[in-house]
């Protein structure tokens, strides 16, 4: 940072002020239902707190009325694993096709781009349907698998897009000018140069798997995922036991990014 | 590396992108326009080719209500989320002097964003309800002597609960067209006598247009298709586009569900196209 700076204007007060009561406005109410988990045994949805326990979240891993949250949690982990290493290996040869220009290329970037925007109930009542009309059974790890890469291929596509505009293909061309076979560049220079942004990829496919629940909705079949399961809490569940599903299944997000980060500073930290 | 070779390997790399877009979008979608004409009893779809799904959707007047219903929360959603993103791009972009504060503040607006929407949404009941957080402050302060029942379940609660949501989708792609803008071309402006009111109108906002078109095309696809938001946050007393149709889907009305779905894909087109006059996708990324 530069030692000499000029004075704030005024208006940076202002914005500052603005920013902090919209960084408020995201968190606040959050710490809330975090702070409402840790309710006691007859404590309700509301403030004030009625003692401090943890009997909402032993009560979680009770036998629920509503249904299986062990379960359903393993299922959008396992399908979420899925959808990140599929995401991540598909992105990175697609962002790699996309250097070139080829026959098509347009119509797959647009295909990308609408299938960001095709509104993600429309995506589950046509695989649902399709299913249906083939007879086939939606399971988790088929047609909602599916449904799920058309939500994060747009991004991993997206993210390679803006990696590939900015990597100087100079490297590329040292690297078979030293004698390396195309698989060598790619494996040997090209890979490690995009790993952080691989692991950004794989750290947003994994969450938006993680949390999708209108694409899954009617792909999932008979068995819930979390997403699913949460919200069938909603409309059965008025016990704070709800708040301590929140707060668990947001502390596992966050370490799922602390992870994600810690994997980008060790590679950082490797190539430097 | 021969050309027609180098050709062939960009069609074996993006083979698996494309099928995916292909088994699970484009089939879909040309599935639900196939059974929006089919026939259905209470148990199963027939296959047929009808007009009255459509005729009884476009010719009832609830159906005009529930896009009126939902077009309102678009537009006040897309008010609220651009005027509070493109501020808060505006101070990270140019308020903010060192790069690693500007990622240390932008990261602090992403993390919420990875948590669970449904979890997001739950956690404004404790502060809108009628015993929340906020009725009990006002009324501890005795601006208001019974609590206000507007608060949740409500239009208010369903626009609160969407800004809340989806504003960052305005603040990434604003802020990433702030920081591009050429640095000099603010100095020329301040040089040549501009304002700081006058540089942001005449210089910043104009270049700052693809990444607004960018964020607006998200914001309003995003809730046009929403029906959870408005289902936990109205308490069941509003309706939308995207609920009537996981409505009909709940009841089985297949083919209705799929002709309100057509109705809707043309609608986001028509918006989403008329928002991509403004800008080039492609060239921004």
């Amino acid at each position: 940072m530069a030692v000499t700076r000029e004075k704030r204007p005024t208006a940076f007060y202002f914005l500052a002020a603005f920013f902090a009561l919209f960084v408020l406005f995201l968190y606040g109410p959050m710490l809330t239902i975090f702070i409402l988990s840790f309710q006691g045994p007859n404590g309700g949805l509301t403030f004030p707190m009625n003692g401090f326990s943890f009997h909402w979240f032993v009560n979680l891993f009770e036998q629920q009325a509503v249904g299986d949250f062990g379960g359903s949690f393993l299922r959008s982990l396992k399908l979420g694993l899925i959808v990140m290493v599929v995401t991540v290996v598909v992105s990175f040869m697609a962002g790699l096709a996309f250097r070139r220009r080829f026959r098509g290329d347009t119509v797959v970037f647009y295909l990308a781009i609408a299938s960001l925007i095709v509104p993600s109930i429309l995506i589950s009542l046509g695989i649902g349907l399709l299913f249906n009309i083939f007879q086939l059974q939606p399971q988790w790890y088929s047609s909602a698998l599916g449904a799920h890469l058309t939500w994060t291929f747009p991004f991993g596509l997206l993210i390679m897009f803006a990696v590939f505009n900015r990597f100087d293909p100079s490297f590329e061309e040292a690297a078979r000018d030293l004698g390396a076979s195309n698989w060598q560049t790619v494996r040997h220079v090209v890979l490690p140069m995009v790993a952080p942004s691989l692991i950004g990829v794989a750290m947003f496919s994994f969450t938006l798997s993680y949390d999708e629940f209108a694409r899954t909705l009617m792909t999932a079949g008979s068995l819930n995922t979390l997403p699913l399961e949460i919200y069938g809490m909603t409309t059965n569940v008025t016990t704070p036991v709800l708040y301590a599903l929140g707060t668990l299944t947001t502390v596992f997000s966050f370490v799922v990014i602390g992870l994600a980060f810690g994997a980008v500073v060790l590679l950082r930290r490797r190539k430097a | 590396m021969s050309a027609s070779n180098s050709k062939r390997g960009s069609y074996f790399l993006i083979t698996p992108m494309a099928l995916v877009f292909a088994i699970f979008l484009v089939i879909p979608l040309l599935t639900i326009v196939v059974v929006s004409f089919w026939d259905y009893d209470e148990y199963r779809i027939l296959p047929d080719f009808i007009l009255e799904n459509y005729s009884y959707l476009l010719g009832t007047s609830v159906t005009w209500k529930i896009y009126l219903n939902t077009f309102k929360y678009a537009a006040l959603t897309w008010a609220f989320t651009l005027g509070i993103g493109f501020t808060v791009a505006y101070f990270l972009a140019f308020h903010v002097r060192s790069l690693t504060w500007q990622i240390v503040l932008f990261m602090v607006c992403t993390i919420p964003f990875w948590t669970s929407n449904i979890i997001r949404m739950i956690s404004w009941i404790p502060f809108l309800g009628r015993n929340g957080l906020l009725n009990q402050a006002l009324m501890g302060a005795g601006v208001i002597h019974e609590p206000l029942e507007f608060l949740l379940f409500s239009d208010f609660a369903v626009v609160l609960a969407d800004v809340h949501l989806y504003t960052l989708f305005m603040v990434v792609p604003i802020f990433n067209s702030m920081m591009r803008i050429d640095r000099s071309l603010i100095e020329a402006a301040r040089d040549n006598g501009a304002s700081a009111w006058a540089t942001l109108r005449h210089v910043i906002l104009p270049l700052s247009k693809p990444g607004i078109a960018i964020g607006s095309i998200f914001v309003i696809t995003v809730v046009m298709g929403d029906f959870i938001t408005v289902r936990l946050m109205s308490g069941g007393q509003s309706a939308s586009v995207g609920l009537q149709i996981s409505n009909e889907i709940g009841l089985l009305q297949y083919p209705a569900a799929a002709a309100s779905a057509v109705v809707l894909l043309i609608t986001v087109l028509l918006i989403v196209t008329a928002l991509l006059r403004l800008v080039d996708i492609r060239k921004e990324l």
